[in-house]
């Protein structure tokens, strides 16, 4: 355990205490004592920054599972550094921000920060995980937190119906992402990010490279909202705007991005990849920019802007991939571009839509609506505001002096060189990029220019508004204005950050790049002289505009797009029909009938464990080193068949139950006889309680009936009842006969003392040897009881409705 | 259920703390001898079993006022956090340890970290076995 693990698992432990920090403090916002954590990790990864930016790393080992390659490493390079704070960072700043945006008085704050922290535990679960077991781990951890989070005013429809799309989209991703992560360790034999890296181009020639590849990036597209998978993002909206700033636009959807980016070293050079990668994210950018302009809602048109921004940052990479193809020779440092710009933006995007996140609360608290139809005319009431939006926009819009300019400009730098690229066949579809990111760049103005515009210009309608507008609080400007500071301040300074943070991410990406103890030079500069890109962005202010002015003219085309083609209709009817479907099925097997359940069973154990039987020629008789029967067995034999009869024949629930008990003592004695004392003394006493439980449950039956069934109904009894018990007669024989392995007990009987200091083998396998299946033993224990409990008392509770 | 027997009532009394004791020293016994977590708890549950039978429901909550239900999660925690445990020693989930001590009065013993993971088995299948019961038998309107 060191110190990394405790910064990983602080706010899980956090949340720990926070339902008792709410309960004790009512007085003080909740949020006061939560939002001090993610400042302390967040100094505490910023104290790591110049020995990551020498081009070091931080490893630390902690085994989890040795025995399955599963250990809690923390492998701190650039990248994972880089999402670290922007993880702390954000999230600081969304606490303090929530603080003012919900009452304390009326919503459930606990919860709300418990799950926050859970979020954030996990997130920097992923980011700075080595292990691919333990990442995904946290990986779905992050899907239930947000889960958790979308649903947080769970009584409204939408909230859940959100929820649901985000955990289905994201856990079906998750679970695919898990079978690549199985392949990849199949083909390496190692769960270890650092080591699969490692064996280099061996693994690239595996048969099982090109599906581990596919499935991996299906978890980073779902989890990333990239095309086609993006209509969870807009449901998403429906969580508190705090979470949504920090979930929806800063973290959760950029894992997709970071695990990309993470595995670059693995599977970049390859034109699949390349493809994929690059294909996907420039389909994302164009068509979640081109839907982002119709939408009313102002979240909605931030989330279709999401969608669109992680498409961008996934084309970089994609392209940025192309660089290792060529490897060292020649000027690779031209390749570089795209990814420097990927990773330039991804840190520009936290930053600006962050803080126009905040922004949209800011105006939906005000006014009650977030609709732009209603809004409108909101500058001179809230200039503080319409400044910080005004100046998120102009950077989301890509406008000079601010940093997300810097990130388009290289952006259109990446598609133009990658359109120039003779390989991939990129010669002939290459073009297809800058017309894209053009035509999508065009767009993002537009709905910049609308998320501004129709704000905060155009008339007030003060009638249509639930509250009066005015400026918000100090404390609820305070973090977006300090996110739009760093939008201004990473314009002007743009290399503040290039050898602190972006290089060394840039570094982790392609390690290929580099010679041992290298690190990237990283230049960003504000004027970059009148090139194609400046004339790119000079054509998008140009046609933005006119687009812009001209919008109720085409606006009309939207409504063109048949709405039974629309993904979401696809999503719902699959849904539905998942459900008629699963109906269905389970209405053919789930009868209520527990003969027809165990007709089922036992029909299954024949079935399988009778063939299994016949197939392997597994069934041996042999007698030669069989005991002696003697009197004693025989006797307990006879009485247990005897005991056996008695049930099935007995007229009373008593005698049968007795009877039934009789046979389990008999069972007891075989144990003593055979000299097992601890299983005898088990049996016996599971035989004493479980009779007492028979008995307290039929106490309020009615007494047994002779019922007339018909013959064919005894006769699959009877066919059923005998082939059960020939089956595993057979099995008893063919395992004595069987010799063929050496027997485990010698095994623990060897080392039960050596090692866990235990006499009695039993319980040393128990707690010791096999101490996690007892403690999920118990568990299911656990479980089995408070089910018990609640079936009946939620029964008693609701009167007499079944 | 309501029975009034006083023979057996009056047995049971004598009896039950016999049990319990019995049920104490199986868990306690575990390691080295049959015994152990689980019979010992079903053994303790086996005597409870034999007090709700004998006397009302009521008196016996009066004399061990316990929340069945909480002993199973108390027990679960208890067996997770012994898992726990041992990460400080930076071990594998679940690693046991032992020891021999001089202990006061009892002389050379062997302690066990085991024994509190046990400790975690025997309570939830006390508070679970018991909980079922009660849920079963309380249910009679």
């Amino acid at each position: 355990m060191d110190l990394l693990h405790l910064v990983i698992m602080a706010p899980f432990i956090y949340a720990g205490f926070v339902p008792f920090l709410y309960k004790e403090g009512r007085q003080i916002h909740t949020g006061w004592l939560v939002v001090m954590l993610p400042i302390v990790l967040f100094s505490t990864f910023a104290r790591m920054i110049p020995t990551i930016a020498n081009g070091e790393t931080v490893q630390k080992d902690l085994a989890w599972i040795p025995s399955l390659g599963i250990n809690f490493t923390v492998y701190v390079d650039g990248l994972a550094l880089l999402f670290s704070l922007l993880i702390t960072g954000i999230g600081a700043l969304v606490v303090l921000y929530s603080i003012y945006y919900l009452s304390k008085e009326t919503e459930a704050l606990d919860y709300f920060y418990v799950y926050l922290l859970l979020f954030m535990g996990s997130m920097l679960g992923v980011v700075l995980s080595d292990n691919l077991g333990v990442m995904y781990v946290f990986w779905e951890l992050t899907s239930m937190a947000s889960f958790l989070l979308i649903a947080f005013w769970h009584d409204r429809e939408k909230s859940r119906y959100g929820a649901q799309k985000s955990l289905l989209i994201t856990v079906f991703g998750g679970f695919s992402m898990l079978a690549g992560i199985v392949l990849l360790q199949q083909i390496t034999g190692t769960f270890s990010v650092r080591e699969i890296i490692g064996q280099g181009d061996s693994i690239t020639t595996h048969a099982m490279f090109l599906p581990a590849m596919v499935l991996l990036l299906i978890g980073a597209f779902t989890k990333s909202a990239q095309f086609p998978f993006h209509i969870w993002l807009p449901d998403a909206m429906e969580a508190p705007t705090p979470v949504s700033a920090y979930l929806h636009s800063a973290t959760m959807v950029k894992a997709g991005i970071y695990l990309v980016a993470r595995l670059s070293p693995i599977f970049a050079g390859q034109a699949v990849w390349f493809w994929l990668v690059a294909g996907f994210g420039i389909a994302t950018l164009f068509w979640g920019s081109f839907n982002a302009v119709k939408q009313t809602d102002l979240k909605a048109i931030l989330a279709f802007s999401t969608i669109s921004q992680l498409g961008l940052i996934m084309c970089l990479l994609g392209l940025g991939s192309a660089a290792v193809y060529f490897g060292l020779e020649g000027n690779n440092v031209l390749y570089t571009t795209a990814t420097l710009a990927a990773v330039f933006h991804l840190i520009n995007h936290a930053t600006f839509k962050g803080s126009l996140f905040m922004i949209v609360g800011i105006i939906d608290h005000e006014t009650g609506t977030r609709d732009i139809r209603q809004l409108g005319g909101l500058m001179s009431l809230m200039p503080i505001t319409f400044t910080i939006a005004l100046l998120g926009a102009a950077s989301m819009a890509g406008l000079p002096p601010l940093n997300g300019f810097l990130s388009k400009e290289m952006f259109f730098t990446g598609v133009l060189e990658a359109s120039q690229l003779s390989l991939f066949n990129m010669q002939t579809w290459g073009i297809l990029f800058p017309v894209l990111a053009w035509l999508g760049s065009v767009f993002t103005f537009v709905y910049c220019a609308i998320l501004v515009f129709k704000t905060f210009r155009g008339k007030f309608q003060p009638d249509k508004l639930e509250k009066t507008p005015r400026e918000a609080p100090f404390g609820m400007l305070l973090a977006p204005l300090i996110l739009v500071a760093l939008v201004v301040i990473f314009g002007l300074f743009p290399n503040m950050l290039a050898s602190s943070l972006i290089g060394p991410a840039l570094a982790s990406i392609l390690p290929q790049l580099l010679s041992p103890g290298e690190i990237f030079e990283a230049q960003l500069s504000l004027w970059h002289g009148f090139t194609p890109e400046l004339w790119m962005t000079i054509g998008v202010i140009a046609v933005g505009t006119l687009l812009y002015l001209s919008l109720p003219k085409w606006i009309g085309l939207y409504r063109l797009f048949p709405q039974k083609l629309a993904l979401n209709q696809a999503y719902d009817q699959m849904l539905i029909g998942l459900e008629r479907r699963a109906n269905q099925v389970m209405r053919l097997h789930m009868t209520g009938l527990v003969r027809d359940y165990l007709v089922y069973i036992f029909g299954f154990v024949i079935i399988i464990v009778g063939s299994t039987l016949f197939l392997s020629n597994g069934f041996v008789f042999e007698t030669d080193h069989a005991a002696p029967i003697g009197v004693y067995e025989a006797v307990l034999a006879v009485v247990m068949v005897i005991a056996a009869c008695v049930v099935i024949f007995s007229k009373t629930r008593l005698t049968a139950i007795l009877a039934t008990g009789s046979v389990g003592y008999m069972m007891a004695l075989f144990f003593v006889l055979f000299r097992a004392p601890d299983l005898a003394l088990t049996q016996l006493i599971v035989e004493t309680v479980s009779v007492a439980l028979f008995l307290l449950c039929f106490f309020h039956l009615p007494k047994l009936k002779k019922e007339g069934s018909s013959l064919s109904f005894k006769l699959t009894n009877l066919l059923i009842s005998l082939g059960v018990g020939l089956v595993v007669t057979l099995v008893a024989f063919a395992s004595f006969g069987t010799n063929g392995f050496e027997p485990i007990s010698t095994h623990f009987l060897e080392t039960s003392y050596k090692e866990a200091g235990g006499l009695n083998v039993v319980n040393v396998i128990l707690v010791d040897f096999r101490g996690f299946d007892t403690l999920f033993e118990i568990v299911v224990l656990g479980m089995a009881a408070l089910g018990v409990y609640v079936l009946i008392k939620l029964r008693l509770a609701k009167g007499d409705e079944p | 259920m309501k029975v009034n027997d006083v023979i057996l009532q009056t047995y049971t009394k004598a009896v039950a703390f016999i049990i319990l004791i019995f049920s104490l020293y199986l868990f306690l016994a575990g390691h080295n001898q049959p015994g152990g977590g689980f019979i010992g708890g079903l053994m303790t549950s086996a005597a409870l079993v034999l007090l709700y039978i004998a006397f009302d429901m009521k008196t016996v909550d009066n004399m061990i006022p316990i929340d069945f239900r909480k002993m199973v999660a108390l027990g679960l925690t208890i067996a997770v956090f012994t898992g726990f445990g041992s990460f400080i020693f930076q071990v594998p989930f679940l690693t046991h340890s032992f020891g021999y001590f001089r202990l006061p009065l009892l002389g050379e013993t062997e302690l066990a970290t085991a024994v509190m993971f046990d400790l975690g088995v025997y309570l939830t299948v006390v508070g679970g076995t018991m909980t079922i019961m009660l849920a079963i038998a309380e249910d009679d309107d």
